[in-house]
């Protein structure tokens, strides 16, 4: 089976005048994948994923995105990506209904089909009777939810989840994730920041950062062999202990 | 263009769902408007007199029936001690003191002439200068009644007197409020527009929509476009209601001028205006930082735009700061049209002049806000 490959960086870096937060990095992901990026704080993963987004230009280095061009192209990028920060970033001041609404519209859904997805979606994360509810009565975990729901409202190639379940419980993290496994088997690409090293043994590949650079990247199952640990915490522990950034 | 429509309906939304805004925006700007120019009269009226008078005779108290007949003053004392009127001063009791010496009566009618002592309280300065050409003129009056009754009982000829009548065009009962409405509801609709649109955008930084907004395919000018337009619709809702119902039911004003024309610039205005709110919005990250620069502004717009003051009286740097404003353009250009019913050939030079501003205020707003950093 030939793998697809949706994003692909060639020495990626970014600078902060003296600062290098991106050091030359290089990568690919495939189609579907779930790809897990992970790092220290302050090793550089939100710097990263901010130049993949097209928030941020490149200091120097290529990359594509979706077969698009991370300098020409960032308006094709746009659409064929969907971003769900750390920050909650749906309007807190407009209902459900009203933000999956919004953000459908704005990726150019037409509205029967607008109709269709939110139906859908709404069905899904049993929110059928706070439809009409302002977001900023929900309990974070149903946000958290909702958010990435309307990040892929729009079938991206690729969606990029900066730290999504920060702050979230157990239960809520493990349907969260039941929703990423349902976008991946759609072929959507997952390209996600997380702290929880339960949630690394989810994914398909890692790829660890350090300083700025990434010192690691295979499967869990490879990486635990190859620095002979029984959890990912250890070899978190075991790659992250090497670094001279301070977190913030 | 579809996706306009989305962020304009977004945008109003949120705006009539903001409980706290909502009434600052529509309620604020109108009760302002029918208090705020009923204080801020500068006509001086109730001044404090304090008379000193050393003669007492017949004169003396036609001189004083006069004053205080006239409305402007208030006999506060009457003593023939000049110390005495001095520590009513000193109490803030009175404002001015007006000694009248010995012989006064005698002295004008032989001699033909009499001096009167006029001291006032210089702490306010408006009053007091206001106050002593109120009482120059009373006195000059009485001089000239005086004159006339005791030259013609003498059967001599007067000496011809040169008197000056003045009228005043269009505001001819010099009411005041006529002035001022026009006036500070610009610097209202001013506010209001330029601090709510940055606000507004600052918003969704601190929030961190604008992330969000950021990766989609939005397009800068739509994102932009989206802010302003609600705003730009606000502020011609706002200056319709302060003009044609707080104006005309309150105050009794009937804009003489072209209403097309008053709108023309008020359009082109607000243009310029919400440049500002949103080359404050790109400078700020807080909605805190943006309040207090745009503070800044409006206290300097207030103060220097000659809504209280005019411009020509202010020293060279002064006038160059007012000029450099847009608000003082568009209060000059809604007294003339309002008041005077100028035409387009009076405020063409307006109107060219705040093209500039807006070009200038929105391209510098649009070259600092940036989708990537």
């Amino acid at each position: 089976m030939s793998k697809e490959v949706v994003i692909k960086t060639d020495k990626l870096t970014k600078k902060f005048g003296d600062f290098i937060a991106t050091n030359s990095i290089s990568f690919e992901v495939y189609k579907g994948e779930i790809f897990g990026f992970l790092g220290a704080n302050g090793a550089g993963k939100t710097t990263a994923m901010k130049m993949l987004c097209g928030l941020s230009r490149p200091s120097s280095g290529e990359a594509m995105i979706a077969g698009f061009d991370i300098y020409k192209q960032t308006e094709e990028i746009k659409k064929s990506i969907g971003y769900m920060s750390q920050k909650f970033s749906l309007y807190e001041d407009l209902t459900v209904k009203e933000n999956i609404d919004f953000f459908g519209g704005i990726y150019g859904l037409r509205s029967e089909d607008l109709k269709a997805k939110r139906a859908e979606l709404i069905k899904t994360l049993g929110l059928e009777n706070e439809v009409n509810q302002l977001v900023s009565s929900l309990p974070l975990g149903w946000k958290q939810k909702l958010a990435f729901s309307v990040a892929v409202i729009h079938d991206p190639k690729i969606v990029f989840l900066d730290e999504p379940t920060g702050g979230v419980d157990p239960v809520t993290r493990r349907q969260f994730w039941d929703l990423i496994y349902d976008a991946s088997s759609r072929g959507i690409t997952i390209f996600v920041t997380t702290h929880y090293m339960d949630e690394a043994e989810y994914c398909n590949r890692i790829s660890m950062m350090v300083d700025g650079e990434i010192k690691a990247l295979d499967s869990p199952f490879n990486l635990k062999k190859q620095y002979g640990a029984d959890t990912m915490d250890e070899v978190f522990y075991e790659l992250a202990r090497g670094a001279t950034r301070k977190g913030d | 263009m579809r996706s306009l429509l989305f962020l304009l309906r977004k945008e109003f939304k949120q705006i009539f769902r903001n409980k706290a805004l909502l009434p600052l925006i529509f309620v604020a700007p109108i009760m302002q408007l029918i208090i705020l120019p009923l204080a801020a009269d500068f006509e001086v009226k109730n001044i404090n007199i304090s008379v000193v008078d050393h003669d007492h005779s017949s004169f003396s108290q036609q001189l004083i029936s006069k004053l205080t007949s006239s409305g402007y003053f208030r006999l506060m004392d009457y003593g023939s001690s000049f110390k005495k009127g001095l520590e009513q001063i000193e109490q803030d009791k009175a404002d001015i003191i007006l000694e009248i010496p010995n012989n006064f009566e005698r002295n004008l009618i032989k001699e033909g002439e009499a001096d009167l002592f006029v001291a006032a309280n210089a702490i306010n300065g408006v009053k007091a200068g206001l106050g002593s050409s109120y009482l120059s003129r009373i006195i000059t009056n009485f001089n000239e009644d005086i004159r006339t009754k005791w030259v013609n009982k003498q059967g001599e000829s007067g000496m011809s007197l040169i008197d000056v009548t003045t009228s005043n065009w269009f505001n001819p009962y010099l009411i005041y409020n006529k002035f001022m409405v026009p006036g500070i509801l610009v610097a209202l609709v001013t506010m209001v527009c330029s601090y709510m649109c940055s606000l507004n955008i600052v918003k969704e930084k601190e929030m961190g929509t604008i992330e969000q907004i950021n990766v989609t395919p939005i397009k800068k000018y739509q994102f932009i476009l989206g802010k302003l337009i609600p705003f730009w619709i606000i502020g011609m809702f706002v200056f319709s209601v302060g003009l044609f119902i707080v104006g005309r039911f309150v105050y009794g004003i009937v804009p003489v001028g072209n209403l097309l024309l008053l709108y023309g610039y008020l359009a082109l205005y607000l243009v310029a205006v919400l440049g500002l709110g949103l080359l404050i919005s790109t400078v700020s990250d807080t909605q805190q930082q943006a309040m207090s620069v745009a503070f800044f502004f409006i206290m300097i717009f207030m103060l220097m735009s000659g809504l209280f003051t005019s411009i020509d009286s202010m020293p060279t740097w002064a006038q160059v700061i007012a000029k450099s404003i847009p608000v003082t353009y568009f209060i000059e250009v809604v007294r003339m049209i309002v008041l005077k019913g100028s035409g387009f050939e009076d405020i063409q030079q307006h109107f060219l002049i705040m093209v500039g501003f807006a070009v200038l205020l929105n391209t510098l707003a649009i070259l600092n806000y940036r989708k990537t950093s």
